[in-house]
């Protein structure tokens, strides 16, 4: 856990006096990521490095796990913080295994432990040990580069880390696979993670909770589904977009919309039967067939259906796409776009259809969050009235 | 195919050329009077060396702990300045510094490893303070980050990678220090200087160059030793070499 109380940074210009953090109290529980965001120069690096005193606090506290570390020695402080930097770092004259096992060493662990170690952490990062460990950073791309920064400050098992725009300075592509292996991980370290970033749709895929900071002071703090539905005002609402409602589509899986009701036909149907089954769900343009271990094996058109004779396994068309239970609806909307669809089979990780998910389904999920908003607001603002 | 024919065509002249001049050199005996001076330029290059040896290790343990010192952010209001300072002195006619330290010191060897001392300096406490202000910021903040200590910053990142920068430093340092040994002849201390400075006032150039080429040859030496050293000590992920 780490707590933040009224932490403040003033800082002396020959303009007079900056305030780049203002009263900053905020907490982040135990295994959860914390994105600060905000534009630059909005006080979300400078309150992200008071936190390891790379810039002293002017006042306020900084509680690590319920401690405050205002007495602790900056030296030992730091050794008990993982802490990674948009650029990386690695240090130049030292192979990976010396960078990777800086902390460990810091800290005085004997050659068998550390050395262990790193191999652990190389295999946690999917690299291969004896392929990197004896190279130097500047043999490294830098995706890999940043993923031997990720794994320098787990070295030595903090529970809290600090990032501060660990992924800003990798290619789109890279910078998802990192992103993702990443959350991979945090699954199974749950450490208390301050990440700064200014991508917004970093900080809603990364982010257990997101920190929106202005001019030095905190806007919100809310988790990504509640900031999207009710940005706190004008300037979180403009930060986030004006199409927030669609990057809650990042944020819900297919599993937690689908409908567990679909018809379908097995190729050794009939048209007939089909056409029956069209009506009978009332679906308008086309059923799916599935073959016998229930994977989507195509689709029966109405149109089909009705003027011609015959089975199922002769008349079908190809299945445009299937999504799986744990995609998210951002891809399901890319989808049914992408084929000018209306719905789509879901398949579970045997590839078996066991539902689907309909237009309709994703956006009245996504306007139930807003309506039961605006009902609030109203009856907030109805109480007010009175 | 002209074209290596034309570089044949030019090596065979260079090879005849370069038996030519042996031919003549011979024939006019300028190979004999150099042998014939051969004991003292074995004498006076380890004198040479010596005092070399001498005045740049004196001043390497001095500029480097000094270059150090400038570039500690402590000093940060004063290390552009007397940066400013020190360049300023590199300035100053080595023959002037060995002259001001004969003044004070007297003549003979220890004048001359003062003067020598001085004119060495100054390459080496600016490539140690360029070197060490040349770490990124970002290595500094990730060494800070982790927790060293100041004192870890230093050796553990400051300095490997500042290492490559602080040799040519000293390379460039030791070149000049070789050059500038015969003007110590001047205050009476002796090197390969002897055979050039009398080559001169005899009007004796077979003398002269008995002074001149070894003292070249030593230059080249010392600075292929240094940059064998450089090679083995510079850690091989920021060694540009390896």
């Amino acid at each position: 856990m780490i707590r933040l109380d009224s932490l403040t940074k003033v800082f002396d210009t020959p303009k007079g006096a900056v305030v780049a953090a203002d009263h900053i109290s905020m907490e982040v529980p135990s295994g959860e990521i914390c994105v600060l965001l905000g534009p630059s120069g909005c006080g979300k690096t400078t309150t992200l490095k008071m936190i390891n005193r790379i810039v002293r606090p002017t006042s306020g506290k900084v509680f690590i796990n319920g401690d405050d570390t205002t007495g602790m020695d900056t030296q030992t402080l730091r050794r008990s913080i993982g802490y990674v930097i948009q650029q990386i770092g690695l240090f130049p004259n030292m192979t990976i295994e010396e960078n990777i096992t800086a902390v460990p060493r810091l800290l005085g662990w004997d050659k068998a432990r550390y050395r262990e170690r790193a191999r652990e952490l190389m295999a946690m990062i999917a690299m291969e040990p004896d392929a990197f460990l004896k190279r130097y950073p500047s043999e490294l791309s830098g995706g890999q580069q940043q993923r031997i920064g990720v794994a320098r400050a787990l070295a030595a098992d903090p529970p809290v880390m600090l990032m501060d725009e660990p992924f800003g300075a990798i290619d789109p592509i890279n910078r998802a696979v990192i992103q993702d292996e990443f959350l991979k991980m945090q699954q199974a370290l749950n450490k208390t993670i301050m990440f700064v970033s200014h991508d917004i749709d970093e900080a809603i895929k990364m982010g257990d909770r997101i920190a929106i900071f202005r001019e030095g002071r905190l806007v919100q703090y809310d988790t990504p589904d509640d900031l999207l539905t009710a940005p706190k005002d004008a300037f979180v609402e403009s930060f986030l977009g004006e199409d927030r409602a669609l990057k809650r589509l990042n944020l819900v899986k297919v599993r937690e919309i689908v409908s567990d009701e679909i018809g379908s036909v097995s190729p050794g149907d009939t048209l007939e039967t089909a056409l029956t089954r069209i009506e009978d769900f009332g679906y308008s343009n086309a059923i799916l067939m599935v073959n016998d271990k229930r994977q989507p094996a195509g689709i029966v058109s109405r149109s089909v259906a009705r003027t011609t004779k015959g089975y199922c396994r002769d008349h079908f068309q190809s299945v445009p796409a299937a999504v799986h239970l744990d995609d998210d609806l951002r891809k399901v909307a890319s989808l049914m776009f992408a084929h000018d669809i209306t719905w789509l089979p879901c398949v579970d990780d045997d590839g078996r259809v066991c539902g689907q998910i309909t237009q309709r389904a994703i956006t009245s999920h996504l306007g139930s969050r807003y309506r039961a908003h605006q009902a609030a607001m109203g009856t907030a603002d109805a109480a007010a009235k009175e | 195919m002209p074209i290596q024919s034309m570089k044949g065509a030019l090596r065979a002249l260079l090879l005849l050329a370069v038996f030519a001049a042996g031919v003549w050199s011979h024939a006019s005996g300028i190979i004999d009077d150099f042998l014939w001076h051969l004991p003292d330029v074995q004498y006076l290059a380890v004198e040479h060396l010596w005092l070399t040896a001498m005045s740049g290790s004196l001043a390497i343990g001095t500029a480097i702990p000094l270059g150090i010192l400038l570039s500690r952010p402590s000093m940060a209001r004063w290390a552009e300045s007397l940066m400013q300072v020190l360049n300023v002195g590199t300035t100053i006619p080595t023959l002037a510094v060995l002259a001001l330290s004969m003044s004070f010191l007297g003549i003979g060897t220890v004048p001359a490893i003062f003067g020598l001392f001085v004119a060495t300096l100054l390459p080496i406490v600016r490539n140690t303070y360029a070197g060490l202000k040349g770490v990124s910021p970002a290595l500094m903040e990730a060494a800070a980050g982790i927790g060293m200590s100041p004192a870890q910053r230093l050796f553990r990142v400051e300095l490997p990678n500042a290492l490559y920068v602080i040799f040519a430093g000293i390379r460039t340092a030791l070149a000049i220090n070789i050059g500038t040994v015969p003007l110590a002849f001047l205050i009476g201390a002796g090197g390969l200087g002897e055979l050039i400075f009398t080559g001169i006032d005899l009007y004796d150039p077979v003398m002269m160059l008995a002074g001149a080429i070894p003292t070249a040859l030593l230059a080249i030496l010392v600075d292929a030793l240094i940059a064998a050293i450089a090679f083995f000590v510079v850690p091989r992920g920021v060694n540009p070499a390896r």
